[in-house]
């Protein structure tokens, strides 16, 4: 199948059992919007296009409530209209999965063109303190398998996921072969099995993730946006808010290796790693090929997973590698993350690109040529 | 045991902690006792029932009351309504919002939930002011009238709710004010029971925050100003315009048959198995 990332990311969806999607139109992301309004009324799921990004989140967020996997798509603008209900799903604890579909920016800036100018915005967006699962994709079946992670993530730890794609990925055409026989395996959120009487909603596990209840089915409880007891009720007692916000960290902090994705490519003997992402990686991949062939002993890491960032990966990195370069289509925003775990044990260059075109390999090699 | 208490038992939380966080007087816990009356009426089960609300006085309404409840974003329930009622259509949704809530930071979900006409009823008690916030000018506040934000005079004109929702579309609307307690449940009763997006909008009063900057009063004085301002739609058919000025028109706004969203979704769906492609 001759695929496009967005369309990638709405057959992923499908897969995973997203059977509701509220959206509202937004270049470069729109594609998913029109895909899942033709698909979903075949599925028995549902699609609705709201009066803008505030609305399609909230949406998203009641239906999940009501027990069904759910799902957003937008780009920078509306990402931001977003931040508002996406505090209210992390404390709230209700999963859904939310595609940013990157495009340059500040404000309306560059709709058509690729950028990856939101990656802080996905981590630190919404107010108060807060964890958070970032994504992102490289490829169109990367867009497939990191929309169903999304969705696995999302009800497994009970807790938005963000999928950052850009423009590159989510317009480009790539063969790809789905195969329904192809084992996958799909997630879904546990429910409590016990009496209604005997049910906790927001009561503490080993896990950190209590069992969800789904609307209308026997176990009323309360959701809101204010801190709350493990009855779900408001409350304003220290001892009851702060186990609960840890907990709310804890489920994620605890659960590195199953959120985390990144590969290794070439990294065992590398003197230089280029950590990279999105359409980026791409460049940076045929830049590790071509520097091989040249006898430079260069190595990649790809994030696919950004947030939680994957400083264990990275740490493996500096084994061997004392110069890291970091090609990002923003000012430097993973960069800053790897300087941070950096320590002082390697050098970190940066290269960075905000122009609306992408980072070329040719651009890495030259990087490379510089610093070795 | 008086029905009120027998209601009281039957659907206030008895694991939530109370006192409730309203003022002493204020017109919420008549709102309050109209909706389970009239849920109680018509016979719902309590797991059917979804009650949404937003941010302010009105929103921490769902808290106490033993359904599915969910205390959203400000202005925002409208659409965490409309998720859940398409998500699982057999669930009774009813939307609280104040007037704040409803017409200013939620204007825009709520005209286009109106417009939609989803299966939803929305009450919104309106009391002309910001009250959780400590009396700040909302869109329904008057002209020239004081609020904290206004405190030399309001110089904008106020929204009225209901006619807004006749305007944008809405299958239903009512209006009904805390003092008229008998009416206000039957118009949540026929609200309950219309297919389509229906709206009850409750004149109440804040004589913690508008009464007491504007003079008007204790809760009961502000209640009797209700009863005296109040003029049936019957009667406001034979009124003209500029006698209607400081009345409150109470009753049935509008009452008509719409195709409902979510039985034109179904169509769609069906529409779209027997399409190849896509």
């Amino acid at each position: 199948m001759l695929l496009q990332g967005n369309e990638a990311v709405a057959e992923g969806a499908l897969r995973a059992g997203c059977r509701f999607f509220a959206g509202y139109p937004i270049t470069p992301a729109t594609e998913i919007s029109e895909v899942l309004s033709v698909r979903l009324p075949k599925e028995e799921g549902t699609f609705i296009q709201m009066e803008d990004e505030i609305a399609s989140l909230g949406a998203v967020i009641g239906a999940s409530l009501a027990g069904v996997k759910s799902m957003t798509a937008t780009s920078g603008p509306g990402f931001s209209l977003m931040q508002e209900n996406l505090g209210l799903a992390i404390i709230a604890e209700v999963p859904c999965v939310i595609v940013n579909v990157m495009r340059g920016g500040p404000s309306t800036g560059l709709p058509t063109f690729p950028g990856q100018g939101d990656v802080m915005q996905a981590r630190w967006g919404t107010h108060g303190d807060h964890p958070i699962i970032v994504l992102s994709a490289s490829t169109v079946r990367e867009c497939y398998d990191m929309t169903i992670h999304a969705f696995n993530l999302s009800e497994k730890f009970r807790t938005p996921v963000i999928l950052l794609i850009d423009e590159v990925v989510g317009h480009m055409r790539e063969k790809m072969v789905i195969d329904d026989e192809e084992k996958i395996e799909i997630f879904n959120r546990i429910k409590p099995t016990m009496p209604p009487e005997w049910y906790i909603p927001y009561e503490d596990t080993p896990s950190g993730v209590s069992p969800m209840a789904n609307f209308g089915e026997g176990y009323r409880y309360h959701v809101t946006g204010l801190t709350h007891d493990v009855r779900g009720f408001p409350t304003s007692r220290p001892d009851e808010i702060g186990p609960f916000i840890s907990r709310l960290h804890r489920k994620i902090s605890s659960h590195f290796p199953e959120i985390q994705i990144g590969e290794f490519f070439q990294t065992e003997d590398a003197e230089i790693t280029i950590v990279a992402y999105g359409c980026v990686a791409r460049s940076a991949k045929r830049a590790v090929i071509e520097a091989r062939e040249k006898g430079l002993k260069v190595g990649l890491l790809k994030l696919s997973t950004l947030w939680p960032f994957m400083r264990s990966a990275v740490e493996k990195v500096f084994q061997t590698s004392k110069t890291l370069i970091v090609p990002e289509m923003n000012m430097g925003q993973i960069s800053r993350e790897v300087k941070r775990v950096n320590r002082g044990v390697a050098r970190v260059i940066t290269l960075n690109k905000v122009d609306g075109t992408i980072i070329t390999p040719m651009e890495i090699l030259n990087r490379i040529a510089e610093v070795s | 045991m008086p029905e009120i208490t027998k209601l009281i038992h039957k659907y206030l939380r008895h694991d939530k902690k109370f006192p409730h966080v309203w003022c002493p007087g204020c017109g919420i816990g008549i709102m309050l006792g109209g909706l389970i009356r009239a849920i109680d009426r018509i016979g719902y089960e309590k797991d059917e029932i979804v009650l949404v609300s937003g941010i302010g006085c009105s929103g921490r309404l769902p808290v106490y009351v033993d359904f599915n409840t969910l205390h959203t974003t400000h202005g925002r329930a409208l659409t965490f309504a409309t998720g859940v009622k398409l998500a699982k259509p057999s669930l009774k949704v009813i939307v609280i919002m104040g007037d704040g809530d409803a017409v200013a930071i939620g204007g825009n979900h709520f005209i286009h939930a109106a417009r939609r006409n989803i299966d939803i009823t929305t009450l919104i008690l309106n009391n002309n002011i910001y009250g959780m916030t400590g009396g700040q000018n909302s869109p329904t506040t008057p002209y020239g009238m004081r609020s904290t934000t206004t405190t030399y005079s309001n110089i904008e004109q106020s929204f009225n709710i209901s006619e807004l929702a006749v305007t944008a579309g809405a299958a239903f609307v009512g209006r009904g004010t805390v003092y008229h307690a008998r009416l206000l449940d039957s118009l949540m009763e026929k609200a309950f029971l219309k297919k389509g997006f229906s709206v009850v909008e409750i004149i109440s009063h804040c004589h913690t925050q508008y009464g007491r900057q504007n003079r008007l009063g204790t809760a009961v004085e502000m209640m009797e100003q209700q009863r005296d301002q109040a003029i049936t739609m019957e009667k406001a058919a034979k009124m003209k315009p500029e006698e209607l000025k400081d009345k409150i028109v109470i009753g049935v706004l509008v009452d008509k048959e719409l195709p409902v969203y979510q039985d034109q979704y179904e169509k769609i769906r069906e529409k779209a198995k027997g399409s190849v492609g896509g």
